[in-house]
């Protein structure tokens, strides 16, 4: 940061509001993108709901209640469901953070059209993950609305469980984002699955963390998935505590890190 | 170029001016097989983590932490644990899942992409050449994919009998019955948007509803017949079977039946889709 | 040169549905003749090589390559033939010489053969210290000679060349042309399509010009400009306007003139004769250039000058 020129740069790269700026050009070219597949937007939706009757309905009645790590015993259905909103804001939030982004970074050069014009690198990055945080909220308030006529919501805690989900989608987008941005081939993806899966199988999100023996609980703990589903969970449960924002902390934390990483990535990959 | 005449008569002597000898169907299939073989020895590294690690994750989730809450609330499914009970649906799932993702973007990817199938019928092979081959590889790596996954699952304790060894075929056949399908669908489409889609609306329901996860009899009456229109809920009703070493009695064909005719239709479509792309 | 006809079509026809892409041409190519279709794109060669190729069932009319039927035959003719398609069509995954191994076994070569053979072809393709690199990261020069070796890997009586050079860069143009040449002093019978007019001029002995699906021309490169254009050619480049006002005088010295929004293109047998007169009856040019006539003037005479998609 010693050539003059550079002062501009800084100005434009913390813009106030943050977030806001040229990122919405770079949010309304995604948005209008989009508009043509609606049929995946569609899917991102279905797919958790497939997977909550199919548990909820078919598991439940074998399994009966459950007893939630917070105490309370509760259906099998009413258990699930909160995890599911979680990793699937989860998923698609890494969706579209890495294999959208590595596509448009590699192969489309979008961003170096982009960047062609006033838009800057922080534009790019808080335009994308913004875009992504627009369709998760979207699938989440769809989703709790089924949760809801489903009977499966008891709390009027439940409403804060779109933003919660919200959280959770930007801090996986930002952190994929930061990883895609190293990524060399589409094998380097296979490593992606590898995260998310075990993530999206272990969570907390199909059984109790009791489940687990106590030094396997503490790797459990120290996962971001964890976090988002034990935040669902308490909302749409009504077991509201101040040691939640133990695990918003973790999340926000976990979105900064990604965000700012990102956009260093994107400046040092495209504007050298 | 022309080869050297003083060369020691070349055994195939397919290298000299004038009609050359056939090729017969064995060399044919042989030479398209050979193609995928060295591909595979390239690129098989980049899949070894999603074809193996993730059945895996999928056991323990389902097997262990799942089967956990299963016995203690309803003491397992019918008179074996919930382990016992999903991992052999798992073992039918994942041959189906590789089945189909096998037949996705490698096929579209020669046909489309590298477009090495057109290349590949510029030579004396045709397109039951091309798909034999392909097939035939796709299957040995179905059935090797199977085995160690039941291999590994036979190490939790996740198989009654030694019958279970019948899941490899049953897993081969249920895998295909997703795999040839799918090609006939990779042989018409132009961009693979469609496999997401695919994946999203076909292949989740069919793992969620086809007895997988729990009974059937749990699902209301209205949504069972969805299990018996695909071949997934047949493959796991066999798997099922052969890992309790329980002979399901003649409707056992019936189930095979129903998977080999999948198979039959999607070999004729796919005939179809490829001959129509690129021979017209 | 012998008398042996390797590709016989009488009245060959191709259409999709309405479309007629290839409308009823005759074509005689005997071995070792390398043989070419010009015309713009849309014209049909690109269809009529799939024929040939026996990858695309005859619509209508005969068509006999190495004397068989390519219906009844087809895996025996392609057994003999080399195609280089328009696109590489290499498998990217594979090195350099892999891709030649897989293709030898299409051919139902032997082990050894394929070797021996793939050795030799990476010699004339000028690949040998590439032979263990992916294909990917390759040049769009090289990719081209790969397959075009690869094309050859079965040592074939007919190579079928769809658009050589297109889109390659002038050094690799040079260097492709090369290899083509030797080819044909080896014997090999070579089928091009282009649009490159210098290029039908470098490699082809015959050709035909193919506009709408249909041949126009036919001849040798030397017969066609006889026959369809001058000698030579004077480029008249004038200021602003003064062409049209000139038009009238340059016509009655040529045998023919066509107007370029730029510039008049003169034909006749004498340029300097031609131009000299132009000067004696007051016509005076920015610039003139003689130049002898080429195929190009012939193609643009036959097929027109509008543009064609």
């Amino acid at each position: 940061m010693t050539a003059p020129a550079s002062h501009g740069t800084r100005w434009r790269a913390v813009p106030f509001p943050p977030g806001l700026g040229m990122a919405r050009f770079v949010l309304a070219r995604n948005a209008a993108a989009f508009r043509r597949s609606w049929v995946l937007l569609l899917s991102g939706f279905v797919e958790p709901v497939f997977y909550l009757f199919s548990l909820g309905v078919g598991l439940g009645a074998l399994i009966g209640g459950v007893r939630t790590d917070g105490g309370a015993l509760v259906s099998y259905a009413a258990f699930v469901a909160p995890a599911l909103l979680a990793a699937s804001a989860m998923n698609g939030a890494i969706f579209d953070a890495t294999f959208n982004v590595f596509f448009k970074l590699k192969y489309q050069r979008l961003y170096d059209a982009m960047l062609a014009t006033p838009v800057g690198p922080r534009d790019i990055a808080v335009g994308e993950i913004a875009w992504s945080l627009v369709r998760g909220g979207l699938y989440s308030a769809m989703f709790l609305l089924v949760a809801l006529v489903a009977g499966l919501v008891r709390s009027w805690w439940a409403l804060l469980a779109v933003p919660a989900a919200l959280l959770v989608g930007l801090a996986f987008g930002a952190v994929a984002m930061f990883t895609t941005t190293f990524m060399r081939s589409w094998q380097d993806f296979d490593y992606v699955t590898l995260a998310i899966q075990p993530m999206f199988l272990f969570s907390a999100t199909f059984f109790p963390l009791s489940t687990y023996p106590e030094a396997l609980q503490w790797v459990v703990r120290a996962t971001p998935l964890y976090h988002g589903v034990v935040l669902e969970r308490a909302l749409l449960l009504g077991e509201v505590g101040w040691g939640l924002l133990w695990h918003v902390g973790y999340l926000l934390v976990l979105g900064v890190v990604g965000v700012v990483g990102t956009s260093r990535r994107i400046a040092t990959l495209l504007l050298t | 170029m022309r080869a050297d005449a003083t060369q020691t008569a070349p055994p195939s002597g397919r290298l000299q001016p004038g009609p050359r000898p056939a090729m017969r169907l064995g060399e044919r299939v042989r030479a398209a097989t050979g193609h995928h073989l060295r591909v595979y020895r390239r690129t098989w590294r980049g899949s070894v983590i999603s074809r193996f690690l993730s059945p895996l994750f999928f056991l323990a989730a389902m097997g262990l932490g799942l089967g956990a809450l299963v016995d203690a609330g309803s003491g397992g499914v019918g008179q074996q644990s919930y382990l016992q009970f999903v991992v052999p649906g798992i073992v039918a799932y994942q041959a189906a899942l590789l089945g189909f993702g096998d037949a996705t973007y490698p096929v579209l990817g020669y046909i489309k992409w590298n477009r090495m199938y057109a290349a590949t019928l510029a030579t004396p092979l045709g397109v039951t050449d091309i798909l034999l081959g392909h097939l035939s590889v796709l299957a040995a790596n179905l059935a090797v994919a199977t085995a160690i996954f039941v291999g590994v699952s036979a190490l939790f304790g996740a198989f009654a009998s030694w019958w279970v060894l019948l899941a490899v075929p049953v897993g081969l056949l249920t895998g295909l019955a997703f795999a040839v399908p799918t090609f006939a669908i990779s042989a018409t489409i132009e961009t693979d948007n469609v496999f997401g889609i695919l994946y999203r609306f076909v292949l989740t329901p069919v793992l969620l509803f086809s007895g997988t996860f729990f009974p059937l009899e749990q699902l209301p009456g209205w949504l069972r017949p969805m299990a018996w229109l695909t071949p997934l809920g047949h493959g796991v009703v066999l798997t099922r079977d052969a890992a309790l070493g329980r002979w399901p009695g003649p409707v056992a064909l019936v189930h095979l039946l129903v998977i080999v005719v999948v198979i039959a239709v999607g070999w004729v479509l796919a005939h179809r889709q490829l001959t129509r792309r690129l021979l017209s | 040169m012998t008398d042996e006809v390797l590709l016989e079509a009488r009245g060959l026809t191709k259409s999709f549905g309405e479309f007629v892409a290839v409308d009823g041409i005759d074509v005689l190519v005997r071995r070792g003749e390398a043989f070419g279709f010009l015309g713009p794109n849309g014209a049909g060669k690109s269809s009529t090589m799939r024929m040939v190729g026996c990858v695309s069932p005859v619509t209508g009319g005969r068509l006999r390559i190495l004397g068989l039927d390519p219906a009844v035959d087809g895996a025996a003719i392609r057994a003999r033939l080399g195609v280089c398609p328009q696109q590489d069509m290499l498998d990217e995954d594979l090195s350099v010489e892999e891709n030649l191994w897989v293709y030898g076994r299409f051919f139902g070569l032997s082990r050894r053969e394929v070797r021996a053979r793939t050795d030799e072809l990476l010699e004339f393709a000028q690949l040998t210290d590439r032979r263990h690199d992916r294909v990917e990261p390759l040049s769009g020069g090289m990719k081209r000679r790969l397959t075009i070796a690869r094309a050859l890997v079965n040592n074939p009586e007919v190579l079928l060349l769809d658009e050589p050079t297109t889109g390659l860069d002038p050094q690799a143009r040079h260097v492709l042309w090369d290899r083509l040449y030797r080819l044909k002093r080896e014997g090999v019978t070579l089928i091009i399509t282009t649009h490159y007019m210098d290029e039908a001029e470098q490699l082809c002995d015959r050709l035909v010009v193919m506009d709408h699906g249909r041949i126009v021309a036919e001849g040798s490169p030397r017969e066609l400009i006889e026959a369809y254009s001058t000698r030579e050619v004077v480029e008249l480049r004038f200021e602003d306007e003064q062409q049209e006002r000139h038009l009238g005088s340059v016509e009655a010295l040529a045998e023919r003139v066509e107007a370029l929004p730029d510039r008049l293109l003169v034909y006749t047998a004498d340029g300097d004769d031609t131009l000299a007169a132009l000067h004696g009856r007051g016509v005076r040019p920015l610039s003139a250039l003689v130049r002898r006539s080429t195929l190009e003037d012939v193609f643009l005479h036959l097929t027109g000058r509008s543009l064609v998609d």
